[in-house]
């Protein structure tokens, strides 16, 4: 796989460190425990369009948002993570 | 009896080459092949078969080559299943049969082909069940004797292997008519090319076939090309080189045989380079493969595809019989009855299924008779002799012959277009499965998509890369294509194949025929991946390049179904056998990663340290002096050193993290579970950071070096997940923190100076003006520092022994001259080097965890630091970590753990049991983690998770290391062994 790295422009997919659903968002420290059981431990797994977090760690260390379509490799888009909320 | 034609071919005569095949003496010319230079010299049987051990000759000239299979060169280059019609010929080239004992002409187990009945379809599944202890002592022992290839050279592989990788706008598979007219459409273009060529020639069929291209031969029109592309810059030519993977986003695999063909690399060369190529657009002009015919032992050694008769004579000027039947249902195949007679031979007849064809073929037969209707059987013993023919009346011809040339039409060559899961698509009225759903930057030109003719490979590969280059925004010059004759390419595929005795092969490589599919079918695999299993068709070196066509359309007539409807079995790469060695390229051995040098690696081997892994640093392990032969007595005196003078060791290891901004406070608080709001300048604070889930990540100190700079340690183990995990907090969760903070693990030297004489010891290097007083520079202190040089640094007041100890940082090209000077002013002191060894004794005896503890299973309260977790923050894992799962008594708690008697030894991993019950599973209470020889108590001393633990001090329990037969009776104790009060390190 490529991934377009908007700092540094297309990789090979071996650069980076693939962490899964980009979804979940950090409960407050307020939010009850089920919210952050939640958090850690659920993730869909959904065949088809995708986002997730993927780390360039032999690059510029940008953590990167990566829309992929889990049934074709086709990635639709790349963008940083910093500001995704 | 020589088969060499006396004039041309692409070979050059005046280079005669010397070669040995099992052991007798051949020659050949450069040029040849191996399979080529065996014809000529008259061999016939090259090889014996997987099962059956039947004599098999060459049947293609090319790498889908089922039969001849030999092991070539020797000794640790011994390399099995190579196949003799890709094996350039080289001087001095060894090779020897496979499969045969004791000989290739008499071999003893070809009597398995009497016990047929028994070694059908699916017969390891089914024969030998019974009783199930003789599986692998005696049946498996006994299958693998008689069913195999080639054996491996058990010799590390003396060669080396390289890996590379190339961008291109086109990249060009293949070089036949098609591939050569895509590339130079680009390069003339002024596209960035890669033309790969699996052949050492470029030219494809142009290299086999008699073709006219314009005003001459297809060959010169290929010379012309090639130079012209040799010429144009930004073209890289790449013969030898087989492209055998397609990857997502246009990446390509491909195997370069660099010195493949010679017989050792020259000095500072790899045998074989692994390209990984990037490619905007691909043309796959792969051609398309033969297929044989399925009749009564269509496996005799003189039956060949149709095109490998005409390679043969064509390219390499050999005359692969003298007597030959041409069996086909196709009109192309004709070219090869034309082919032979140039070259000499008789054409006994022409054997062609389609009444159809019976005008047409007339002048190609001229004298020969020209019979509708099948072969049905082969007939000889280990070579061919003759074939019985069924007349479409019925009548039954016996023809005498040496050389049977067969063609069952072209399937294109489309794997590389199926890598990525896509499945061909069967075209009933061409007959042929052609590439499907095919990604928008591969395209297929020529045989590969169908396109049989040269005119067509030509005009094609044309069109297919201009419409490359238009998508790509690069304008396309224009290329004429050379006038290409016409060509009969009339084909009316003959499936079924004859009944009628002897066996009917359909994968020549694995003995598979059509009797064995048919019981797969009759079994209940008849589809064609479960067919594929059942019976092993298209396993093995050749994947099914010749047999899978014929096996699914068997399959298709014992099921009823079309041959699409049966559909291919799944294409996967690689396209042709890798050897391993181009896989890893140089990560092998000692380089299979890099390793890291600590600062001080030079002088402490010269100090004579034994070095340890440990993740990819190479650490000083002991530093054992004269006659210390055992790891042991220099551990102690490393320790003993340490808690009673002054010891050095290198812990830049460590990972170092440093972190400036506003919010570093703001981002530290949240990154560890203990506070740091307290945490003065120029002190350093021992901090705990959990993973969300509540447990233990990492741990290591923090120091606060001004209002906003940070400098953090982490485990050497976890620094680059700690740094990781930073990066994701900042980036991903909190990107409104004002913090910038990088790894600086690589630009600091940290040494260790511990012991009583530590502080002394520091003077004697630091600039006249530092204070090292204890109120000047208390237990965790941290500042900068001048060196009486005036060399700038940082230095720590931090124990892991336990001791009076700092340590000392420098920037990393400093490292060795401070080592040095520290060694140099410490001397009188009687300073000492120790290495992780004397590290983990240690801390050991002072009870901190390190990574046998933190396993990332344990909590911070399992592991003796809930006070640690602070109550008046958010942190990472500040929820899941209050969870009381995480603290429950009857999980594991950290203890320490004494011999009772205090000469035994203890064994790290030895489980804890009550002293009375039986030793099993249910009554394990937890385990030893780590274990030490403490100099200072005199005996051996340990770490360990014990359910309750914290409550059972004073307990005696057993340690049962069931691996080591060893059982030890045991104390729990507190986990410090040393100065529980820490007396001494803040001294």
């Amino acid at each position: 796989m490529r991934i377009h790295c908007p700092h540094c422009g297309p990789r090979g997919h071996d650069e980076f460190v693939h962490h899964g659903d980009a979804a979940p968002r950090r409960p407050q420290a307020d939010a009850p425990d089920a919210a952050f059981h939640d958090y850690v431990y659920l993730r869909d797994n959904p065949a088809g369009p995708y986002r997730e977090l993927w780390f360039h760690a032999a690059g510029c260390h940008s953590w990167l948002v990566v829309e992929r379509d889990t049934r074709t490799h086709e990635i639709r888009s790349v963008t940083f993570a910093r500001g995704d909320a | 009896m020589s088969a060499r034609l006396p004039s041309g071919g692409l070979i050059d005569r005046t280079r005669t080459l010397r070669f040995s095949f099992d052991g007798r003496r051949h020659e050949g010319f450069a040029g040849d092949t191996l399979a080529a230079a065996l014809l000529a010299d008259g061999v016939r049987l090259v090889g014996r078969s997987f099962k059956y051990h039947r004599p098999r000759g060459v049947l293609t000239a090319g790498p889908e080559e089922p039969n001849a299979l030999v092991e070539l060169r020797s000794g640790a280059r011994r390399e099995p299943n190579t196949r003799a019609t890709v094996v350039e010929l080289y001087d001095g080239l060894e090779a020897q049969s496979q499969n045969r004992w004791p000989s290739l002409r008499f071999d003893l187990l070809a009597l398995n082909g009497l016990f047929s009945p028994l070694l059908g379809a699916g017969f390891y599944y089914k024969t030998f069940m019974w009783p199930s202890a003789f599986w692998e002592k005696v049946y498996e022992p006994l299958i693998r004797r008689a069913a195999g290839l080639g054996s491996l050279s058990t010799a590390p592989d003396p060669d080396h292997y390289e890996k590379a990788t190339a961008f291109c706008d086109l990249l060009v598979v293949g070089s036949g008519p098609a591939g050569l007219m895509a590339a130079l459409v680009a390069a003339r273009s002024g596209a960035r090319v890669i033309l790969a060529e699996q052949d050492c020639l470029f030219g494809g069929r142009c290299l086999s076939e008699r073709i006219v291209l314009g005003d001459g031969s297809a060959h010169r029109w290929v010379q012309s090309v090639v130079a012209e592309l040799a010429a144009t810059p930004g073209v890289r030519l790449l013969p030898r080189t087989t492209v055998v993977g397609t990857y997502d986003h246009g990446a390509y695999t491909a195997v370069e045989r660099v010195n493949d063909h010679v017989a050792a690399p020259p000095p500072f060369e790899p045998r074989q380079r692994l390209w990984r190529i990037v490619a905007k657009r691909a043309v796959l002009a792969a051609g398309a493969l033969e297929r044989p015919l399925v009749f009564g032992d269509n496996d005799l050694p003189g039956v060949m595809l149709a095109s490998a008769v005409s390679t043969y004579i064509n390219r390499y000027a050999v005359r692969p019989g003298e007597r030959a039947v041409l069996y086909a249902d196709n009109d192309h195949a004709w070219a090869t009855v034309a082919d032979l007679r140039a070259a000499g031979a008789e054409i006994v007849a022409i054997v062609d299924p389609r009444p159809d064809a019976r005008a047409r073929a007339a002048v190609v037969a001229r004298d020969a008779p020209l019979l509708t209707g099948v072969v049905r059987r082969a007939l000889g013993g280990r070579s061919l002799q003759g074939v019985e023919v069924v007349g479409a009346d019925g009548h039954v011809h016996r023809l005498d012959c040496d050389l049977l040339a067969m063609s069952g039409g072209w399937a294109p060559t489309l794997h590389l277009t199926s890598h990525l899961g896509a499945k061909p698509r069967w075209d009933a009225e061409r007959s042929m499965f052609l590439p499907e759903q095919l990604p928008p930057w591969l395209l297929v030109a020529g045989a590969a998509g169908g396109e049989l003719t040269t005119a067509a490979a030509l005009s094609t590969g044309i069109r297919i890369a201009e419409g490359s280059l238009q998508s790509l925004g690069i304008a396309p010059r224009g290329v004429t294509p050379p006038v290409a004759g016409e060509e009969a390419d009339a084909w009316t595929p003959l499936w079924r194949a004859p009944s009628g005795r002897g066996k009917r092969f359909i994968d020549f490589q694995n003995d598979v025929t059509t009797a064995d599919l048919e019981l797969a079918h009759r079994e209940g695999f008849g589809a064609s991946e479960h067919a594929k299993r059942y019976t092993t068709l298209g396993m093995a070196t050749d994947q099914g390049k010749t047999s899978a066509l014929n096996g699914l359309a068997t399959l298709a007539a014992f099921t009823g179904k079309s041959i699409g409807e049966v559909g291919t079995t799944t294409y996967r790469p690689p396209y042709t056998p890798v050897a391993i060695g181009a896989l890893a390229g140089h990560h092998r051995g000692p380089d299979f990663r890099p390793t890291r040098l600590t600062p001080s690696h030079e002088w402490a081997r010269e100090q004579g340290a034994v070095f340890i892994e440990s993740g990819a640093w190479l650490r000083a392990q002991y530093f054992p002096r004269a006659g210390e032969t055992d790891w042991l007595p220099p551990v102690i005196r490393e320790v003993q050193a340490v808690r009673s003078t002054v010891g050095l060791c290198d812990v830049s290891t460590l990972g170092k993290i440093e972190l400036k901004g506003p919010d570093a406070l703001r981002f530290i608080e949240r990154l560890y579970a203990n506070g740091w709001q307290t945490l003065a300048v120029g002190r350093a604070r021992y901090g705990v950071m959990l993973r969300e889930d509540g447990r233990v990540m990492d741990d290591g100190t923090v120091a606060r070096l001004g209002e906003q700079h940070w400098f953090m340690t982490t485990t050497t183990a976890n620094a680059v997940a700690v740094y990781q995990h930073m990066q994701h907090c900042h980036q991903v969760l909190w990107p409104e923190l004002d913090v910038q903070f990088t790894s600086v693990t690589e630009q600091w030297a940290q040494f260790a100076v511990a012991g009583p004489r530590s502080r002394e010891l520091l003077r004697r290097i630091l600039a006249s003006g530092e204070d090292l007083s204890n109120d000047a520079f208390p237990y965790m202190a941290a500042q900068a520092v001048t060196l009486t040089d005036g060399l700038r640094g940082r230095l720590f007041r931090l124990s892991f022994s336990g001791e009076l100890a700092y340590e000392i940082a420098v920037p990393a090209r400093h490292g060795d001259a401070v080592i040095r000077r520290l060694a140099a002013a410490g001397e009188d002191l009687g300073v000492v080097p120790y290495g992780i060894e004397a590290l983990g004794v240690m801390r050991i005896e002072k009870g901190h965890v390190a990574g046998n503890e933190l396993t990332g299973r344990t909590s911070a309260q399992q592991l003796g630091l809930g006070r640690m977790l602070s109550t008046q923050k958010d942190y990472i894992g500040a929820r899941l970590a209050r969870l009381p799962a995480l603290d429950d008594p009857a999980d594991t708690q950290l203890v320490g753990v004494r011999p009772v008697d205090v000469k035994t030894r203890l064994m790290s991993g030895a489980h804890f049991l009550p002293l009375a019950a039986p030793t099993t599973f249910e009554h394990e209470q937890g385990y030893v983690t780590s274990v030490a020889y403490s100099p200072s108590l005199g005996h051996w001393i340990a770490l360990g998770l014990l359910k309750n633990g914290r409550h059972r001090h004073g307990e005696r329990l057993r340690a049962v290391d069931l691996l080591r037969s060893q059982e030890t009776e045991v104390e729990i104790c507190e986990p410090v062994f040393i100065d529980p009060q820490g007396a001494r390190l803040r001294g």
